[in-house]
């Protein structure tokens, strides 16, 4: 029974760290309908940001918290900036071209910001510095969740509530609405659509910096490599949860966290990845639209 | 329960009347519906179309045209209701198309344009018509690697009856061009001939003179009635302008909110109070 | 005044690029020496690189737009005549005997080390005009291809280690077994649009891989499979170079059957029907060609060749291990059809020439490899979509093929 509530716990860390990826995804995916294939390496580099800035601090002799605040908020800055200039650069242009191409575009810009960071920093795994420290009251429970799980899902949902409310009821959530519903008739109606869509795009990326300094953080090491199959598995989550739908990522992210624990679990370790994708192909067959399906006030 | 076999008992006896009536019946819908979400696009629709006729759908916008248009050409499938076809070129016999796939309606001689024109862009006027042959046509694999005479015929004849199509559609002198350098009115005909490439007994035309100006729509009309004296080829439309419907259609049918509104000759749909109404209360400028 | 707006955006572009690129070019840490090291070169590097590319950019940008415009106005003047050009038997016998007599000396004039390399170039040809069918004909993004050619591979190297099966009788099985994956991919995948679709066959390949790397007892796991025998000549034990050569003719004649099929596939029936799939989907459907048959002969007869590829890769190198076939891989394949031109046959050969050779040659190249394709994927869609080597394959043999028939009619 233990087991089963450690394996529960483990899920429920897993799938909130992909559902803190697939925000990112299924609002960008909601706004300009492209899965953004570089959004993983936006996750990356929050990660490689958060560990420059905690190391150099360190060694300046900052204290333990400002090292925390500081580093999260220099990654969250970084990320969105990188998210807002890929955008520009590898997406804009491409608005009006067919689907194809702005998807092979997308590829290219996840190769070329992988081989960036590896050749800027290294191709080793880097330790990363655990940042969250351990909570006094959750000393009695600590072989079954460590504090940094405990943030990690705390995030997540705030990050939620905080999205929706965004979506729902600020000026810039309205127009997201807007755009996504049509973007031609959004510029009609007086909506500056290029500044929604740099919007999307740094709000999400945020979100991923933020899963990329926890994920850090509670795993214990980096690498160039860790956007992709992460990056993956979150648009899994979204697909899952039914893209577009902010509610449905996290739903989606949680449903996968938790079968995917089950399964390394309960049948075999091995084959891990080869369940997550068989797991996508499955709902993509069976139910495209996904578990909250697309209903339109909660598209973005 | 009950009312299921009652609704079976129903259906049976539409079926038995319609095949009492087959004189010339060659597309009949019964009783069509289709739901978006929980949103009726079409509710309890009626319409038939006589072999040789001209049949004009009109309608404001947003009253499910094109909806019923893409009902009856399976890109929908409808929620309820029946339609059926006379089959190509046999006994006219009504058989069901209901929620066959849009490829498979077309093989049985049904054939449509769109709205917005959907041409294949990057393709040359010739290969879009000869597209239309495809379903005419039968050559595999093996044939395309092997090059065999009678894949060499058949290509032969693809280009050839391609040809022949754009020269009745009058679109002869462009044969090379891309499609998407056309003229807007010229990418319209040729929507046309690409359909009529694929020996269909009916066309199904969604606005055809839609951005058309005066001379161009002029010359759809002509090419319409050609289209049918020459070819034996029935024609339903949907169609804004009016002048065009009223001179060209056999028979009206006039949709307001997914539904049915009346049908007649041009004459008895001029002056009906309803639809004078749906159209906000203005005749038409006819 | 333009020009000092210019530089004046070309300023900010430098100091944001600056900015940006801060932390991951300039300071490098080791977490575990605790040492930070500095490197501001870096940092002037990329103001100078943004501030002269941005000009770049925005010129091109302007060329796009202007291109647009005329393209409006004056129809497609510039295309008849690079396709006659091409069309034009003067031109290309010529060129095309040359090629042909330098295949055919090349390994007798350059080393055992070129030839090598050749027929890996010779290789990829073969991948990127299967791929080439699905990607760049049907408009089908393939991002699992790899698998197809793990496939071949494996085929070959397990038939070929269990059952001493040789090269010949396994070539053919490999490329049936190719389709087969081709099919059972294609089956899910029926329904789903674009972005789907790529990330499902991304999926696909990546499942593929990860049970050649897990299955121990079939695929004898990470390790891979080695002393795979090389293609026999009748019976004949040739030497290490002789082999090679040989291998060299049998991809270069390989080769040469794929470039013939594939021409002849792109120009038949089921060539338009892949097109018009790729062109407009619901109107492709609306005219009458049955979607899902058209989807399954593309994902068929694309993973053929990689089945075939796979095949010869095996026999080539002896030695096979899962660590060949990543969505690395896959990428590569897709910048060679990429860079050459979708949907173009000499495209292809021209994207793998030159993305196979470079790195090969240019060592300085190859470590920036991956950032070059990346980079180049990008430019390529903003700017020249159609690739290097563009609408030569649209209609031109079929013009040909017209203006004949045309002159026939009067």
């Amino acid at each position: 029974m233990e087991y089963f509530f450690e394996i529960l716990l483990g899920g429920l860390t897993r799938g909130s760290i992909y559902a803190l990826i697939a925000l990112g995804y299924t609002m960008v995916y909601g706004i300009i309908g492209l899965i953004n294939f570089a959004h993983g390496e936006v996750y990356m580099i929050g990660a490689f940001t958060a560990l420059i800035a905690a190391s150099v601090l360190t060694l300046m002799g900052w204290n333990q918290v400002a090292i925390i605040v500081i580093a999260s908020v220099v990654a969250v800055i970084y990320s969105s900036c990188y998210g807002f200039t890929i955008e520009k650069l590898a997406y804009k242009p491409l608005r009006r071209a067919p689907r194809l191409s702005a998807l092979i575009s997308a590829i290219g810009m996840s190769l070329f910001l992988q081989n960036y960071v590896l050749l800027a920093q290294t191709s080793n795994f880097l330790p990363f510095p655990n940042l969250i420290p351990e909570f006094e009251f959750l000393k009695p429970y600590q072989h079954m969740i460590s504090s940094s799980e405990i943030v990690i899902i705390g995030t997540t949902a705030v990050v939620m509530v905080l999205l929706g409310i965004m979506i729902k009821c600020t000026k810039i959530g309205k127009a997201m609405r807007a755009t996504a519903q049509d973007r031609d008739m959004a510029m009609l109606v007086g909506i500056d659509v290029n500044r929604v869509i740099s919007v999307t795009f740094v709000v999400g990326s945020a979100t991923a910096a933020l899963g990329g300094v926890l994920v850090a953080s509670h795993v214990g090491q980096i690498n160039f490599y860790m956007g992709f199959i992460v990056g993956i598995k979150a648009f899994v989550a979204a697909v899952l949860g039914g893209i577009g739908s902010i509610p449905g990522a996290v739903l989606g992210g949680l449903v996968l966290g938790w079968t995917e624990s089950f399964f390394t679990g309960y049948v075999s370790s091995d084959y891990e990845d080869v369940f997550a994708f068989l797991f996508l192909v499955f709902i993509l067959i069976f139910r495209p639209a996904g578990i909250l399906g697309r209903s339109e006030t909660e598209k973005v | 329960m009950v009312e299921e076999l009652l609704n079976r008992f129903a259906q049976f006896s539409i079926y038995k009347s319609s095949f009492n009536n087959v004189m010339g019946t060659i597309l009949e819908v019964k009783n069509l519906a289709m739901d978006f979400g929980g949103l009726r696009a079409l509710d309890n629709l009626d319409l038939d179309v006589k072999n040789g006729e001209i049949v004009a759908l009109i309608g404001p916008n947003g009253s499910g045209k094109t909806t019923f248009f893409n009902c009856v050409t399976g890109i929908y499938t409808p929620t309820e209701g029946d339609i059926r076809d006379s089959q190509h070129g046999k006994n006219r016999r009504l058989s069901s198309i209901n929620g066959l796939r849009p490829n498979l309606v077309t093989k049985k001689g049904l054939a449509r344009t769109f709205q917005n024109i959907r041409l294949f862009s990057n393709m040359s006027v010739l290969e879009n018509v000869m597209i239309g042959r495809h379903c005419r046509t039968r050559s595999g694999i093996a044939g395309a690697v092997f090059r065999n005479r009678a894949t060499k015929e058949e290509e032969q004849k693809i280009v050839d009856d391609s040809y022949e199509v754009l020269k009745k559609i009058g679109l002869a002198d462009y044969v090379n061009e891309l499609a998407v350098n056309l003229p807007y009115g010229a990418q319209r005909r040729l929507e046309i001939a690409r359909a009529m490439a694929t020996e269909p007994f009916m066309l199904l035309l969604d606005e055809p003179a839609a951005g058309m100006n005066i001379r161009e729509t002029k010359e759809l009309d002509e090419l319409i009635l050609r289209i049918r004296e020459n070819e034996g080829i029935s024609i339903l439309m949907i169609e804004h302008d009016m002048k065009l419907v009223m001179s060209l259609s056999d028979r009206i049918y006039v949709m307001d909110y997914g539904r049915k509104i009346a049908d007649g000759t041009p004459e008895q749909i001029k002056n009906d109070p309803v639809v004078i109404k749906a159209y906000l209360g203005k005749e038409p400028d006819a | 005044m333009t020009n000092l707006k210019e530089i004046q955006r070309s300023l900010l572009v430098s100091l944001w690029f600056m900015f940006l690129t801060f932390p991951i070019m300039v300071i490098r840490v080791n977490p575990l020496e605790k040492v930070v090291i500095w490197r501001w070169y870096n940092m002037l590097y990329v103001g100078i690189g943004s501030f002269l590319l941005s000009f770049v950019w925005r010129y091109f940008i302007r060329q796009k737009e202007l291109g647009k415009k005329k393209n409006e106005t004056d129809g497609q003047k510039s295309f008849s005549l690079s396709r006659r050009a091409v069309d034009d038997p003067r031109a290309y016998i010529p060129l095309l005997s040359a090629v042909a007599c330098f295949t055919i000396a090349f390994p007798f004039i350059f080393s055992m080390y070129q030839t090598n390399i050749m027929i890996t170039v010779l290789i990829y040809v073969m991948l990127g005009l299967g791929l080439n069918i699905v990607v760049g004909l049907a408009g089908l993004l393939d991002l699992g291809y790899v698998a197809f050619y793990a496939v071949g591979a494996y085929t070959y190297a397990l038939l070929n280690f269990h059952y001493g099966l040789g090269f010949w009788t396994v070539l053919p099985i490999g490329a049936a077994l190719g389709a087969l994956f081709g099919i059972l991919l294609g089956f899910p995948v029926l329904r789903l649009r674009g972005d789907y679709l790529a990330i499902v066959t991304l999926g696909f390949g990546e499942i593929i891989r990860l049970i050649l790397e897990n299955w121990n007892e079939f695929s004898q796991g990470p390790s891979g499979i080695a002393n795979i025998s090389k293609p026999g000549f009748f019976g004949i034990h040739l030497s290490l170079q002789n082999s090679t050569i040989y291998i060299y003719f049998i991809m270069v004649g390989l080769t040469l059957f794929t470039i013939l099929v594939v021409n002849r596939l792109q120009n038949s029936r089921i060539g338009r029907a892949w097109i018009a799939l790729r062109e407009d989907e619901v109107a492709c459907q609306a005219m009458g060609i049955d979607k899902r048959k058209t989807k399954l002969t593309a994902f068929a007869l694309g993973a053929t060749w990689a089945g075939m590829a796979g095949v010869v890769f095996a026999a080539k190198t002896t030695f096979i291990n899962p660590a060949s076939f990543t969505i690395l891989e896959s990428i590569v394949i897709l910048c060679i059809v990429v860079l050459g031109g979708m949907g173009s046959i000499t495209g292809v050969i021209a994207g793998a020439l030159v993305l196979i050779l470079l790195p090969e040659y240019l060592r300085a190249f190859s470590e920036y490899r991956l950032l070059i394709f990346g980079t180049m994927l990008v430019i390529m869609m903003v700017f020249r979509p159609g690739g290097i080597i563009e609408n030569v394959r649209r209609t031109y043999e079929f013009e040909l093929k017209e203006g004949k028939e045309l002159k026939n009619e009067d």
